[in-house]
């Protein structure tokens, strides 16, 4: 399988995804620039962090209206995993991919440091391998990420099993002084109503590896593969 | 060409946490302000055939209609 990474102009994460994917996971990456109009070839597609287009207008606004846009649209309705982490996060919702809006973060300060969040839906190729309430520590970077949308659309997605991620404690225990920037519902992640498009603010990709201090983010890397693995059948063309 | 003003505004009700911080420093420095919410102001230099669109323009661009809501001025206030 090919994992392709977008690099967006300001994007500062995407060459952390490509190293994990490459050198952590040993998976193929294709770097699929913002001005590229295919996708042809990717099998699972991750919208990196970082600033695309200076944070312009509102995190994620402008790199919604990129050349590139259109094909991820067709990439995530043809049912292709998709990845958004912070930013990309950010991206997704303003390209109307997922629900909602990250709004500036409670504290008005960047938030830069670890945090715990609690597995809880695991019906995502990024979760799909992980259990209910696996308690993940991975960083968050960020001075937007306050996810908030009406309260209809939160009943909605709590009701339909679309809330991914929740910020908790050390123990998965979800208390207000775990909820690092005023998100409604503690939500640190969201899926699309098919589960295959997830956002979230923290940053799996900085705790892939023992080294940096968790390699908790990997599991989600990890799971997509095999769950792209038992999709597709051993016999087709797509074995690389 | 025209130029419109829009003016971007959050919804009445969502927290504006920059606002929140413009009061505290206006109260600060002494003045019993009782509100403050912050904005953006976009003047767009808008072809006449394209005014219509201004609207359509703030929807899927230039406000997120979750969280905001937009004016548009016309031309002649504008000048």
């Amino acid at each position: 399988m090919t994992w392709g990474v977008v690099v967006f102009p300001g994007a500062n994460c995407d060459r952390d995804c490509v190293h994990v994917l490459r050198a952590v996971l040993g998976a193929d990456v294709a770097e699929v620039w913002h001005a590229d109009r295919s996708l042809d070839g990717i099998d699972a597609l991750v919208l990196p962090g970082g600033f695309s287009y200076g944070d312009y207008l509102r995190s994620g606004a402008v790199a919604a209206t990129a050349a590139v846009m259109p094909a991820v649209r067709a990439f995530a309705a043809s049912g292709g995993p998709v990845l958004g982490i912070c930013n990309g996060f950010q991206i997704l919702t303003e390209a109307r991919l997922l629900p909602g809006v990250l709004m500036r973060n409670r504290s008005l300060r960047f938030q830069c440091h670890p945090v715990w969040v609690r597995v809880e839906s695991t019906a995502t190729p990024f979760t799909a391998g992980l259990r209910l309430g696996d308690v993940l520590e991975m960083p968050i970077a960020h001075g937007e990420g306050a996810y908030l949308a009406p309260p209809e659309t939160l009943d909605a997605l709590e009701a339909a099993g679309r809330v991914v991620f929740r910020y908790c404690d050390a123990r998965g225990r979800v208390v207000a002084s775990a909820n690092p920037n005023g998100s409604a519902a503690a939500i640190a992640g969201v899926a699309n109503a098919a589960g295959t498009v997830v956002g979230l603010m923290p940053h799996p990709e900085r705790a892939s590896e023992a080294l940096l201090g968790s390699a908790d983010g990997r599991r989600l890397f990890e799971s997509a593969a095999a769950w792209l693995a038992a999709r597709r059948p051993a016999t087709s063309g797509a074995a690389r | 060409m025209p130029t419109v003003r829009v003016t971007v505004m959050l919804k009445p009700g969502v927290l504006d946490a920059p606002g929140q911080a413009i009061l505290a420093g206006l109260r600060a420095l002494g003045y019993p302000v009782e509100g403050a919410r912050v904005g953006k102001v976009v003047e767009l230099a808008v072809p006449e055939a394209l005014r219509a669109r201004v609207d359509e323009m703030c929807e899927r661009f230039l406000a997120n209609p979750l969280i905001e809501t937009w004016t548009v001025e016309e031309p002649e206030a504008v000048r």
